[in-house]
C-alpha cells in the first residue's frame, strides 16, 4: 500500500485506506519519539524547506522536529525575514528556493488553494500545513490518530467541533478524513459562524450546543478570535461563552468515557474552561505529541515519491 | 439591375439585420465606407457580376453577414497600464473578435473622470482597428464621493459614465447622478454590488466557497444593489443599465422593474452563462476571478432565460486584461477579471445558439443593435446609409482557444483550451478590412 499522491494537499479525496496507511505508520513513529534516543535515519540526505507565511508555533516547531529526528536537512522560512516584502512573489520566491535542491516543501499561508499552487511552480512534495480556511490535513490525521488511539476505531463514534466553524481549516478537514473513516460528525457554532450550506458536507449542523454534544464521544472545540466579534459575527466574548464555552456542567450529556480536544492555542476561559482543559478527559497535550509522530509519518511516506508514481 | 460606384461587395453571404427585419442570402455594396445597396442573391444579372473587379469582391457563401459587433464594456488600460492592453491593441482584440465598436470604462489611471482624459482616449483611437467610444466616471477618481464634470465628459465625448469596478455605495450620490445624467440623456451603467456585503470576497458565496475556505461575495450583495438603483431610477427618471447581470435575482428584479416601465436595461457576460463556481476548486485558477464572480447552474440558467425573454438586452465581454505576473499568484492575490474580446462570439455560439436558446438574429441584436441603442451609437444596423461596420461570421468554424493566438496584449482567459465553434472570418471597419482570420 502506498499513497496516491505525492503531496499532502488536504483530506478531500483521500482515501479510508491510505488514511488507514498514515494513521498505522505514525503508531511507529510514536514509539520512536518515546525513546531515549528519537533519532532515525530515514530521510537523511532529504532536505525539507518548511514555508510558513503565517505566524505559527506549534505546528512549525512540530514539523521542525519531526524533520530532524528523521534525520533530514531541514530549513525553516518566513516571510518577515525574506525578501516577500520587497514584493517577489510567492512563485519566485519557491521557485529560488527550490534551486537551491529542496526535496519537499512543507507551507502554511493565509490564502486557500497555495499548497495547489505550489505544485504547479515546483516539483518538490508539498505538505499542507495549513492554507487559508481551506485544509489543515496533518492536525485532522493527528486528530483522527488522537481518537483512534483511544477507542481503537473510528467508525461510529460521533465527534462534534464547536466554534468558529466557518474560518477553520481544522474542521474542513476533520469533516473529510471523519467522514470518510465512517465516524459521525456534528457541526456547532453561532448561525454567523456557520458558512453557507454547510450541511452539504453530510454533517449534522446545531447552534444549541446541548443539543450538538447530547450523545456524542469526542468534542474538539476550535478556538474562537477575538477579531470575529469586531466583524459583527457575535455581539461579546461574553455572549459566546455563555452559549458556546464548553464548561463542565454540560459534559454530562456526552457519552461516558468522552474526550476533550482542541487543536490550540486555546482561550481559557472563552470557548474552554479551566476545569474541563485540565480535566482527565482532555488529551489536548496528547494530541500535540502525537502530532510530532502523525508529520513523521507524511513526511515518511511523501518522502521521494516522483511524478510518475502517481 | 445596375450595379456601379462602390469599393467593396460582400458577395453571397446570409445577411442578418433584426434592426430591419432583413435575413437573405444577399450582396452587400459599400462605397465611401457607407453601405450603399443590399441586393438580394441572384437580382443581379450574371453580366453585371461579371463587370464587378475581383479585386471589390469579398466572397461569403456560406457566412453569415452581421452588422459590427458593439461591446459596451471593456477595459482597455490606456491610461496607465499599458503593459497590460493599449487602445490599438484592444481594438486589434476586439477586431479578431468581430467587434467594430467598443466602449471603455473609465477606471484607467488617471481615471477617465475629465474632459482631457476623454480627449486623449480618443485621440490614441482614432487609427485603431475598431471604433472607440469612452465611458465617463460618475465620480471623481471613482470614488463615489463627489460628481465628475458629467457636462464635460459628454461634451468631450463620453457616451454613459459608470464607476465600473465600484459600486456608488452612498445612495444620495447616485440618487444625484441619475437626476444630473439625465439632462445629457446618457445612461448610468452600474457595477452593482454592495461593498459591504461583497467586500474581501473572491468567490461566489456557496458551498464551493464553504468548502474552499475562499470568502465568498453573496448573490444577495449585487441583488440589493439592483433592486436600489432601480428604485433610484425610477423615483429621479433617469436612464439606468446594469452592467454583468450574474444572479437570478438580479434578472428577477430587472425583469420586474421593466415590465414596470423602469428606465433600465441590462447586460450579461458569457462568463457568467458559461461557467460555474465549481470550476474553482479543481487548480485555483485565477483566471476564473471576477466580479460579479461566476456562480451556480441556477445563476446561469436564468441569465439564459433573462436573455431569452428580453429582461437583459446586450451581450457585453467585459473585457478586463491582467499582466500574466499578476495573475500568476495565490487565488485571493489576484486582481479580478477576465479577457473576453475574443471569446465571446464563439460562447455566444456554443452556449446559446447551438442549444437553441437565441437565433443568430436574437445574438446580432444583443451584440450590436441593442448597444447601438442604448448608448446612441452609429452602427447596429446594416441599413442603406449606415456605417460599413460589418462582422463576417463563419458559423459552423471549430477552434481551439490558444493563449498565443489572442491579439490583446494579456492572455488572462479562462477559457484557453476551450474548443468553440463558430468564429470571425472578416471584420470591417467602415469599409476597411481590421482583421481576416487565417
Amino acid at each position: 500500500m502506498k499513497l496516491y499522491s505525492r503531496h499532502l494537499l488536504g483530506l478531500e479525496g483521500v482515501t479510508e485506506e491510505e488514511i488507514t496507511l498514515i494513521l498505522d505508520t505514525t503508531e511507529t513513529f510514536r514509539e520512536i519519539i518515546e525513546r531515549p534516543i528519537k533519532k532515525v535515519p530515514t530521510l537523511r540526505g532529504i532536505t525539507v524547506l518548511n514555508l510558513f507565511y503565517e505566524p505559527s508555533t506549534r505546528t512549525r516547531i512540530s514539523f521542525e522536529l519531526a524533520e530532524k529526528r528523521l534525520s533530514a536537512d531541514s530549513i525553516s522560512f518566513t516571510p518577515a525575514t525574506s525578501s516577500v516584502k520587497k514584493g517577489e512573489t510567492l512563485k519566485d520566491t519557491v521557485r529560488n528556493i527550490e534551486a537551491m535542491k529542496i526535496d519537499m516543501v512543507v507551507v502554511r499561508h493565509s490564502s486557500s488553494g497555495v499548497p495547489y499552487f505550489l505544485t504547479q511552480c515546483v516539483n518538490s512534495n508539498i505538505i499542507n500545513a495549513g492554507d487559508g480556511t481551506h485544509e489543515h490535513p496533518t492536525q485532522a490525521l493527528l486528530d483522527m490518530f488522537t481518537i483512534r488511539r483511544k477507542y481503537k476505531k473510528l467508525k461510529g463514534l460521533r465527534v462534534v467541533m464547536v466554534g468558529d466553524i466557518k474560518h477553520s481549516r481544522v474542521v474542513r478537514s476533520n469533516i473529510w478524513g471523519l467522514k470518510t473513516m465512517g465516524a459521525s460528525v456534528a457541526l456547532c457554532g453561532p448561525s454567523t459562524l456557520l458558512p453557507f450550506e454547510v450541511e452539504r458536507f453530510g454533517v449534522d449542523v446545531y447552534s444549541d450546543l446541548d443539543k450538538a454534544i447530547d450523545g456524542a464521544d469526542v468534542v474538539n472545540i476550535m478556538r474562537i478570535q477575538l477579531e470575529r466579534q469586531q466583524a459583527g459575527m457575535f455581539p461579546s466574548q461574553r455572549e459566546y461563552t455563555n452559549l458556546f464555552g464548553i464548561t463542565k456542567e454540560r459534559l454530562s450529556l456526552l457519552n461516558k468515557n468522552y474526550t476533550i480536544m482542541h487543536p490550540g492555542p486555546m482561550n481559557r476561559g472563552v470557548e474552554i474552561t479551566n476545569e474541563v482543559a485540565d480535566s482527565d478527559s482532555s488529551v489536548i497535550l496528547e494530541q500535540v505529541t502525537n502530532g510530532q509522530a502523525v508529520r513523521m509519518a507524511v513526511l515518511y511516506l511523501l518522502s521521494g515519491k516522483k511524478e510518475e508514481e502517481e | 439591375m445596375k450595379v456601379s460606384g462602390f469599393n467593396m461587395v460582400i458577395k453571397g453571404g446570409l445577411v442578418i439585420d433584426p434592426a430591419i427585419g432583413f435575413g437573405n442570402e444577399a450582396d452587400l455594396f459599400i462605397k465611401d465606407g457607407k453601405i450603399t445597396k443590399i441586393v438580394k442573391s441572384g437580382e443581379i444579372s450574371q453580366r453585371d457580376i461579371a463587370a464587378i473587379p475581383t479585386e471589390s469582391i469579398i466572397p461569403a457563401e456560406g457566412k453569415l453577414i452581421a452588422p459590427g459587433f458593439i461591446d459596451m464594456h471593456v477595459h482597455l488600460r490606456e491610461p496607465g497600464r499599458e503593459d497590460e492592453e493599449t487602445i490599438m491593441t484592444g481594438c486589434q482584440a476586439a477586431a479578431a473578435g468581430g467587434y467594430t465598436s467598443v466602449c471603455c470604462m473609465p477606471n484607467t489611471n488617471p481615471a477617465i473622470d475629465n474632459q482631457e482624459t476623454v480627449k486623449f482616449v480618443l485621440s490614441r483611437a482614432e487609427h485603431s482597428d475598431a471604433r472607440v467610444f469612452v465611458i465617463g466616471a460618475i465620480t471623481k477618481a471613482l470614488k463615489g464621493e463627489e460628481l465628475s464634470e458629467i457636462g464635460d465628459l459628454v461634451k468631450a465625448g463620453a457616451v454613459a459614465i459608470s464607476d465600473d469596478g465600484n459600486f456608488v455605495q452612498n445612495p444620495e450620490i447616485m440618487r444625484r447622478a441619475l437626476e444630473y445624467a439625465r439632462m445629457f440623456d446618457i445612461p448610468i451603467i452600474s457595477h452593482a454590488e454592495d461593498k459591504f456585503l461583497c467586500d474581501g470576497g473572491v468567490m461566489n458565496e456557496s458551498f464551493e466557497s464553504t468548502r474552499l475556505g475562499l470568502k465568498g461575495r453573496p448573490a444577495v450583495g449585487e441583488e440589493i444593489a439592483v433592486l436600489r438603483d432601480i428604485k433610484l431610477c425610477d423615483f429621479t427618471g433617469g436612464r439606468l443599465h446594469i452592467a454583468h447581470v450574474s444572479t437570478v435575482g438580479a434578472v428577477k428584479a430587472i425583469r420586474q422593474a421593466k415590465s414596470e416601465g423602469v428606465n433600465v436595461t441590462a447586460e450579461a457576460c458569457p462568463h457568467h452563462f458559461s461557467l460555474t463556481d465549481d470550476e474553482i476548486g479543481k487548480e485555483f485558477n485565477t483566471n476564473l476571478r471576477v466580479n460579479p464572480p461566476i456562480r451556480t447552474q441556477k445563476d446561469v440558467e436564468a441569465i439564459i432565460e433573462g436573455l431569452i425573454d428580453g429582461t437583459i438586452d446586450c451581450i457585453s465581454s467585459d473585457h478586463a486584461p491582467h499582466a500574466e505576473e499578476e495573475k500568476d499568484v495565490e487565488f485571493d492575490q489576484a486582481p479580478p477579471g477576465m479577457i473576453g474580446l475574443e471569446t465571446t462570439l464563439g460562447l455566444v455560439k456554443m452556449n446559446l445558439i447551438d442549444k437553441g436558446y437565441l437565433s443568430w438574429a436574437d445574438a446580432i441584436t444583443k451584440m450590436s443593435f441593442n448597444p447601438a441603442r442604448i448608448l446612441k451609437l452609429p452602427g447596429g444596423t446594416l441599413e442603406i446609409g449606415s456605417p460599413a461596420d460589418i462582422t463576417i461570421i463563419d458559423a459552423e468554424r471549430k477552434w481551439t482557444v490558444r493563449k498565443d493566438n489572442f491579439h490583446s496584449k494579456s492572455k488572462n482567459s479562462p477559457f484557453i483550451g476551450w474548443k468553440l465553434s463558430g468564429r470571425v472570418d472578416c471584420t470591417i471597419l467602415g469599409g476597411r478590412i481590421v482583421y481576416k482570420s487565417k
